[in-house]
């Protein structure tokens, strides 16, 4: 039976996707580690701050994890809900997981406490950053309805491995913020389907910006997050010179094209129109044929 | 502070940085050091920082660590932020600068010091790749950093900008300001009047973990942060 992602809580998320029963929580709600600032502006507070961590097993092996609740603040990253990441991701430093899973649903820094965030979210990059570097992967699971956004999308791509459903959406700024800047010429915030081409999980796979497309399903997650265990992907200066000629040979053959379908079409993509309609393990199909010499 | 003052305030005219868009790159001499060079890269003119700007900045670290192994970076900061355009969105944005901040990362662990001075403006997603990501960040007096003002944050967040006025004397985490991201431990020093002993005393600290949570706490700006963190571990 399919179990959606998007529908589930942070905590439910993380019951269905490690094995049954082995999940224990660090700081969990008994604890009361709240945000003081929200309490300050008399803004309703959360007991675990918006983001569940704890360790726990995935198909036998150790893992630590991190789930972020949506439907608290966007996902937004504060000083606690910050800390709490950083700590979780030091402690697999010292512990020494197969794996560091981080279920991120966040609009980016909280407003709320903005400067606290925006300080925090270097500091969950350059803490995720030591774990590569100890050979330990970090893999991001985003299948969250607010998508993984600003400070959250920085950190995302500072991560070994991406899994993303078909529903879910990663980038910088959100839709509202650009057409707000630019005008609603630049990006409708509204229009749902641009919004989707532009910053969903099939135009990020199709791109290579996720490593895995799955069905919005807490099952086929579990299953991707499974195969990433222990497959760690040292920072380099090799590696980092070859992400940087893609990035800049992605600007030159793709930098003029004013929409996620044109790109499609210019990746050899047949039937790009019809993506939209795919499923997710259509899609996969369409990558091995076409689009991976391109990307 | 225009970039052309503060270099020449920094470096004299030993150097050969040079503004090509809005990115600024070269080296300079450091002063007194018997010709020790330093590799300079930044942005100028409050840059937003797009697919293009962040891969030129990240191609100056790459470089330098691949041709002058253990040769220090100075960041220079000034920018309004991500370039907020259709089209970055498109070409994943938040890759170009993540890259940016894995190179600056990659430094580091390789041997080079990085340091960061903001020295006009710091906004959000622009500062996190760049200055955040150095070994310590610091701050002219007069630079402005912030993620928003407190008009815009009395609108998102439906509280009146009076109680957020009031609220930011007391607590830092409200208010832009670079003396509030001081007290944050997010910068670590001031540089105030002679810019090279500022940069000669950042250069001279040989510490290369993070510790901006637990300068927070000393300075009272950032409370939870370490202690959060430090349960984490404990637990």
């Amino acid at each position: 039976m399919k179990l959606s992602f998007s529908e589930l809580s942070a905590r439910e998320r993380v019951a269905h996707l490690l094995d049954a029963g082995s999940f224990t929580e660090i700081l969990g709600p008994a604890e009361r580690v709240v945000s003081p600032h929200l309490a300050q502006l008399g803004v309703p507070f959360s007991f675990d701050d918006g983001v569940v961590i704890g360790n726990g097993t995935l198909w036998g092996s150790k893992v630590l994890i991190a789930a972020q609740e949506g439907e608290f603040m966007g996902g937004g990253v504060g000083e606690v809900h910050g800390a709490k990441l950083v700590g979780i991701l030091r402690r697999a430093v010292s512990t020494r997981p197969a794996a560091v899973l981080v279920l991120a649903e966040s609009g980016g820094v909280r407003l709320h406490e903005a400067n606290a965030g925006l300080i925090a979210v270097s500091e969950v990059m350059r803490a995720l950053l030591d774990v590569r570097a100890a050979g330990i992967p970090v893999v991001m699971l985003i299948g969250g309805a607010n998508g993984c956004f600003g400070g959250m999308g920085l950190i995302a791509r500072c991560a070994d491995h991406i899994v993303m459903s078909d529903a879910a959406r990663m980038s910088m700024s959100g839709p509202e913020v650009i057409e707000s800047s630019h005008g609603v010429e630049e990006y409708d915030s509204r229009d749902r389907s641009l919004v989707w081409r532009t910053t969903g999980g099939k135009h990020r796979f199709l791109m290579g910006d996720c490593d895995r497309l799955v069905e919005d399903d807490m099952g086929a997650f579990r299953a991707a997050a499974a195969a990433l265990l222990g497959d760690s992907k040292a920072l380099t200066l090799e590696g980092l010179l070859a992400e940087h000629a893609m990035l800049a040979k992605r600007i030159e053959c793709f930098g003029d094209c004013h929409d996620a379908l044109e790109i499609w079409q210019r990746l050899g993509v047949e039937h790009a129109e019809q993506v939209t309609d795919m499923e997710s393990d259509q899609m996969q199909n369409l990558l091995s044929d076409n689009a991976m010499e391109a990307a | 502070m225009n970039w052309q003052t503060l270099v020449q305030s920094l470096f004299g005219d030993a150097h050969t940085i040079e503004r090509k868009g809005d990115v600024l790159s070269g080296t300079a001499q450091l002063p007194g050091q018997q010709g020790q060079i330093l590799a300079v890269v930044g942005t100028t003119d409050h840059a937003p920082i797009g697919v293009e700007t962040a891969l030129a900045q990240a191609k100056v670290i790459l470089d330098t660590v691949q041709k002058h192994p253990g040769r220090a970076i100075l960041l220079l900061v000034d920018t309004q932020g991500q370039r907020l355009r259709h089209r970055d969105e498109l070409l994943c944005i938040n890759r170009y600068m993540a890259h940016m901040g894995c190179c600056v990362d990659l430094a580091r662990r390789s041997g080079h010091r990085v340091i960061a001075l903001v020295y006009d403006q710091a906004l959000s997603g622009g500062f996190i790749t760049s200055g955040l990501m150095a070994d310590t960040c610091h701050a002219l007096p007069e630079a402005e950093i912030r993620v928003m003002r407190l008009p815009a944050m009395s609108r998102v967040t439906k509280i009146s900008e009076d109680v957020l006025e009031a609220l930011s004397l007391s607590n830092p985490v409200f208010a832009p300001g670079v003396e509030n991201y001081v007290a944050m431990g997010g910068i670590a020093s001031l540089w105030r009047g002679d810019l090279q002993s500022g940069l000669l005393a950042a250069l001279a600290d040989g510490n290369i973990t993070d510790q901006r949570a637990v300068l927070g706490a000393e300075r009272g700006g950032r409370k939870l942060s370490n202690a959060v963190t430090q349960r984490v571990l404990a637990a």
